[in-house]
């Protein structure tokens, strides 16, 4: 995972695979360089022993093999710069990540395409109702997929092309108003 | 700047298209591993071309989604490619440059990309 945006478009799935209606992404950066990128649903939640050991790469509600590796890089990345990974959940009652990361830390990945990754989570999702946030020391957005389903109707899913390519664009103008901007991907984004 | 107005125009757009989209049993689906294998290995970028591609040769029958992992991490970003009444058609190790060549020859032409496919790749 070369971007912080990665791992957010990998463990926001998790939230959709615990059957949330409602997922939101909240990504807030201080002056000092400290960003926490949180994620609150109400899927199903999570048993306290099942939560316990979440980040230990070996669990996973997989059926198909015994690793599960998408939490455990999230907090060896968060970690490695400094910060930390918190997880709160309670069944019945959904669950709340929290990655805290020092962007200025040597070892911090670039935050990358964060538009892209989010336009795609709702792409693969379009029947959750997605809300992002992103407040950074130069300003603030907030945007809602339920806003855009209202301008819609309910007819237009939102994961046709179309639609995707307008979230995608009006995202990443967002992102620029906040002093992100839209880096086009890593050249070396790897092949395989 | 990107307008939510603009999203009206795209709703009348495709309400026109739409009857054709839902009565067309013809549909094309292209799926995409989007795990953290795949993710890892690119497969960002390599959805992304593929609904920009389909966009903009403004292809109704077809549908993108997004998957797990299908199982073979080793040669991610791997697409399922599943034409009606053809066998399913996986394409392995793809990096964004290869799409629109699938789309245009497999999805418009019913020629499958040989070189790309796992078959070519084991």
């Amino acid at each position: 995972m070369k971007e912080l945006s990665l791992h957010l478009l990998d463990v926001a799935k998790n939230s959709v695979a615990a059957g949330a209606e409602h997922i939101s992404i909240t990504l807030d950066e201080d002056q000092d360089g400290w960003l926490t990128i949180a994620i609150a649903d109400d899927g199903r939640g999570m048993e306290p022993e099942f939560l316990a050991r979440v980040t230990d790469p070996f669990t996973t509600t997989r059926t198909t093999r015994k690793v599960g590796l998408g939490l455990p890089l999230l907090r060896l990345t968060a970690e490695q710069t400094g910060g930390s990974l918190d997880i709160q959940s309670a069944v019945g009652a959904g669950t709340t990540l929290a990655a805290r990361f020092q962007r200025r830390h040597l070892d911090c990945p670039p935050l990358g395409d964060l538009s892209g990754a989010v336009a795609l989570l709702i792409q693969g999702s379009p029947d959750v109702a997605w809300t992002v946030e992103h407040s950074t020391p130069s300003g603030s957005y907030v945007f809602s997929t339920a806003e855009v389903q209202e301008i819609l109707g309910e007819d237009i899913p939102l994961n046709a092309p179309e639609v995707f390519a307008w979230i995608s664009e009006y995202l990443a103008e967002q992102e620029q108003s906040v002093g992100e901007g839209s880096a086009p991907p890593a050249p070396g984004e790897p092949a395989g | 700047m990107k307008s939510l107005e603009e999203l009206k125009a795209i709703r009348e757009k495709m309400k026109r298209q739409m009857d054709l989209r839902e009565n067309d049993e013809n549909s094309i689906r292209v799926v995409v591993g989007m795990a953290t294998c795949g993710i890892a290995a690119g497969a960002r970028p390599v959805m992304t071309a593929f609904l920009d591609e389909i966009n903009r040769r403004g292809l109704t029958n077809v549908t993108v989604s997004q998957t797990g992992c299908i199982g073979v991490c080793r040669l991610e970003p791997v697409a399922e490619v599943f034409v009606p009444g053809e066998e399913k058609v996986t394409y392995v190790r793809l990096r964004p440059e290869m799409v629109p060549s699938i789309v245009e020859q497999h999805l418009v032409n019913h020629n499958v990309v040989q070189d790309y496919t796992i078959g070519a790749a084991e």
